[in-house]
């Protein structure tokens, strides 16, 4: 009787669809109407979500992952049937109710957020469509399906990065998002081509026939393509190019800080909770091709190595640059590309549930985050330099508490707060890995810098004076402030009595209830008791106490914890004890080494290092071709052009002087013809009677000339 | 006796006058009436022939004759019905001026 949510599992993305469907028809001023639809819509998404999760929590528990799935035939092309379909797993389970109530959550913090915008009408129908594309995406059972929403969720991504499209650099930052993980998605492309060449299907589970189940892994894995590498380590690389675009792993990652442009709800719902972690959950979805080998070797499959490199390498290299941004929600944006890495090569070492645990966390505490980084934003009249921040913790006591909760969530800091449990999994994992021990030791690393860019920006904003005021006051001060790099942009005139504010209830309460989640959500996957881990590998969960004390976890858990407290203590000592009197003050990373400072802040030059290679390239290449379009290609037209003209202007003389002329002279003579006999028929009676006497005497003279012979 | 060739030579200057009026007249009644000389010199041929022809003594020449000037009568009086019509309609009875079918 419960399956009846199997066969109307697609009702969850076509509810928001049809929000987006219906208020893309409203009028500009139907606010009200825009905005409980697509909060009803996701609001019911979200409560047939929790039904999907209760009956796959029912079906689980027996030992193994049960994925049950509802396909249907699509069109027909030849002999063979394309077909799609949606599969309910615990995985599918998880992201269904992680979307849907962090979506739901965020739609209602953006009524408050957009009040005062124009187009609310047209970000809440985004919005609702954005939901029911990755509402799609995760309840996927074929490749295809999954790329289709894959692709619909890019293209929501542009249109809110390019809401404020106005604006040069949202619409720059939207194009740039857009290509960028198009060059990821075209990768993807060719891996969905391929894999369904050879496994002739592109459903993920079929009764066996699927392209994650047992027999067509086996004959993946059975072949080799070029430099003997496996056929389902290629089609596995190319699959993860899709995910390197879309979760911002390097080299791709340019895009994701750059679409900080965008509203701060979106930068919350698609660039930090959902969207790019489709990428982890994509690669979480096709693990078993991932993880496939053959069956006499053992150990980690190529394309879980490269996985786990390149979100190592992604990790450390993204949170070492969000320690010299001073863009509130960059220092975020690098900090979601950081704990991506942390995902990935969390899916590398452990599997699934690793990877999987920390994105969830994640999406809470990341959409926390940024939803308070919008309420300071807001509270602060649009400013979002951390230089000019400060000493907020007085101002707004609701948006502190629970951003601290989200900062201490994601540095990792012991026992209470739920990026502690997740990152400890994937650093537990990586100590175990087996091929290598550098991810362990990276990803202390990055675990160090988190807690410090994290603490740096708390302290920034929320501790020291109001520093916009003091800003304000002194205009002696310009010097060193351009000094400092900032951007030598005109303040918004702000009356030196506004004071930031605390943002109102739609926005607060959300922040409160995403809270209480990050600390939550920690519990559901200690390793005593890994009721999530299990969940998802389809073990009934169990609770042993005694795993918390053994000497490896115990062992991990205090490095970790010196990490995070190493972190934390250095970035208060550097910040925290002193914090910077006015914004134009030099950042004191930057007093110690300007140079790598400078490296950092300027993002390891990748945008300009892409901007002289890639896109030299590129617009090179378009010069050259539009140099040969405009001197070969045109001037050949422009020669079969001059030739027709040329033939045509022949022709018209022809016409003109042959033809024209032969008639009008004919036509002439004709008509004097007329002319002429026309005069015998002037009307005249008399000149009837004339000829007629003339022609009697010629007769009478011609008989009497006959006559007379 | 006045023979066969002085009528004939005063029939044929009837003839001459009357096609000489019709040609050079422009009023449409003199037309009329030179019309009416050649018709009569015509009639003038009928009785000379007739008169010196073989059998003088049937009255065959008269009796066309007769007919003749009967027709010439009716032809007349429609003749002149037409021009009073014309006159009426162009205000002129001049020939050269009613050139043309459409009123």
């Amino acid at each position: 009787m419960m399956n009846w949510i199997i066969r109307y599992l697609w009702l969850i993305p076509v509810l928001p669809l049809f929000a987006a469907g219906v208020s893309s028809l409203a009028k500009q001023r139907q606010r009200k109407f825009a905005a409980s639809l697509a909060i009803g819509s996701m609001g019911v998404a979200l409560i047939l979500s929790c039904v999907a999760f209760a009956n796959a929590l029912q079906h689980s528990g027996n030992g193994e992952v049960s994925h049950r799935f509802f396909n249907f035939h699509w069109f027909q092309f030849g002999d063979s049937w394309l077909e799609l379909g949606w599969v309910l797993d615990p995985l599918t389970a998880v992201m269904l109710v992680m979307v849907s109530f962090v979506g739901l959550l965020i739609f209602i913090y953006s009524i408050g957020y957009m009040a005062h915008d124009e187009n609310f009408t047209r970000f809440f129908c985004f919005l609702s469509l954005f939901a029911a594309a990755m509402l799609g995406l995760v309840i996927a059972n074929s490749l295809l399906f999954l790329f289709i929403c894959w692709e619909l969720v890019g293209l929501t991504s542009y249109l809110l990065i390019g809401f404020w499209y106005h604006k040069p650099s949202a619409a720059a930052a939207a194009k740039k998002a857009f290509i960028t993980t198009r060059i990821g998605d075209l990768a993807l492309l060719l891996g969905m081509v391929w894999l369904y060449s050879q496994a002739n299907t592109l459903l993920f589970y079929d009764s066996g026939k699927g392209c994650l189940e047992q027999s067509t892994l086996t004959k993946l894995v059975a072949q080799t393509t070029s430099a003997g590498m496996l056929v389902s380590t290629g089609i596995a690389l190319l699959i993860f190019c899709g995910a390197v675009g879309k979760s911002g792993q390097v080299p791709l990652h340019v895009w994701l800080p750059d679409a900080m442009e965008g509203p701060t709800p979106v930068s919350a719902l698609i660039h930090a909770a959902t969207m790019v972690a489709a990428g982890v959950f994509l690669v979480a979805r096709v693990y078993p091709l991932m993880a496939a080998t053959p069956l006499d070797v053992h150990g980690t499959s190529t394309a879980l190595q490269v996985v786990t490199w390149v979100g190592v390498i992604t990790a450390v290299f993204a949170a070492s640059i969000a320690i010299a941004q001073s863009d509130i929600k960059r220092i975020l944006a690098y900090s979601t590309v950081s704990q991506l890495g942390f995902m990935m090569m969390g899916l590398g070492v452990g599997g699934v549930a690793v990877g999987m645990f920390h994105l969830i966390t994640h999406a809470f505490f990341k959409a926390l985050l940024f939803m308070g980084a919008g309420s300071v934003i807001h509270g602060c009249h649009e400013e979002q330099d951390v230089r000019w921040m400060g000493g907020l913790r007085k101002f707004m006591p609701v948006t502190f508490a629970t951003y601290a909760i989200g900062m201490m969530s994601l540095s990792g800091v012991p026992l209470f707060f739920s990026g502690f449990w997740s990152k400890d999994e994937i650093l537990h994992a990586a100590h175990g890995w087996s091929i290598s021990h550098w991810p362990f030791y990276l990803g202390l690393f990055g675990a160090f810098l988190t807690a410090f860019y994290m603490t740096r920006q708390v302290a920034y904003v929320f501790f020291g004076n109001w520093r916009l005021a003091l800003g304000r006051t002194t205009g002696s001060e310009q010097h060193t402030v351009e000094h400092a790099g900032l951007p030598a942009k005109e303040h918004p005139q702000i009356e030196l009595s506004t004071e930031p504010h605390e943002s109102p209830s739609t926005m607060t309460v959300p922040l409160i209830i995403l809270a209480m989640f990050s600390i939550i959500l920690g519990f559901l996957g200690t390793p005593a008791w890994p009721w999530f881990q299990d969940f998802l590998t389809g073990h009934s969960p169990t609770a042993e106490f005694a795993k918390l004390f053994e000497s490896e976890v115990v062992r991990l858990i205090l490095v970790s914890s010196a990490v995070v407290f190493l972190g934390i203590g250095l970035g208060w000592w550097l910040y925290g004890r002193r914090p910077a009197a006015s914004a134009g003050e030099v950042d004191v990373l930057e007093r110690i080494r300007p140079d790598i400072f400078g490296l950092l802040r300027h993002k390891y030059y990748v945008d300009e290092i892409y901007e002289h290679s890639v896109v030299w390239l590129n617009a090179w290449w378009a010069k050259t071709c539009d140099w040969l379009d405009y001197w070969v290609w045109n001037g050949a037209v422009q020669l079969i052009s001059y030739l027709v003209l040329g033939l045509s202007w022949v022709s018209r003389v022809f016409d003109e002087y042959v033809v024209n002329l032969g008639f009008d002279k004919s036509c002439g003579r004709i008509s004097q013809g007329g002319r002429l006999m026309s005069r015998l028929q002037d009307g005249r009676v008399q000149n009837y009677l004339r000829i007629i006497g003339i022609a009697l005497t010629v007769l009478v003279l011609f008989l009497i000339w006959g006559c007379s012979k | 006796m006045i023979s066969l060739g002085s009528y004939l030579l005063l029939s044929a200057a009837l003839f001459a006058i009357g096609l000489a009026g019709a040609l050079s007249r422009r009023n449409a009644i003199i037309v009329l009436i030179g019309i009416e000389l050649m018709l009569n010199a015509a009639n003038l041929n009928f009785i000379a022939f007739w008169r010196y022809g073989p059998n003088p003594e049937a009255l065959t020449g008269v009796m066309f004759v007769i007919f003749s000037i009967g027709v010439a009568a009716a032809e007349a009086a429609v003749g002149l019905a037409l021009i009073i019509s014309i006159y009426r309609h162009y205000k002129t009875a001049n020939v050269d001026q009613i050139n043309s079918m459409k009123g």
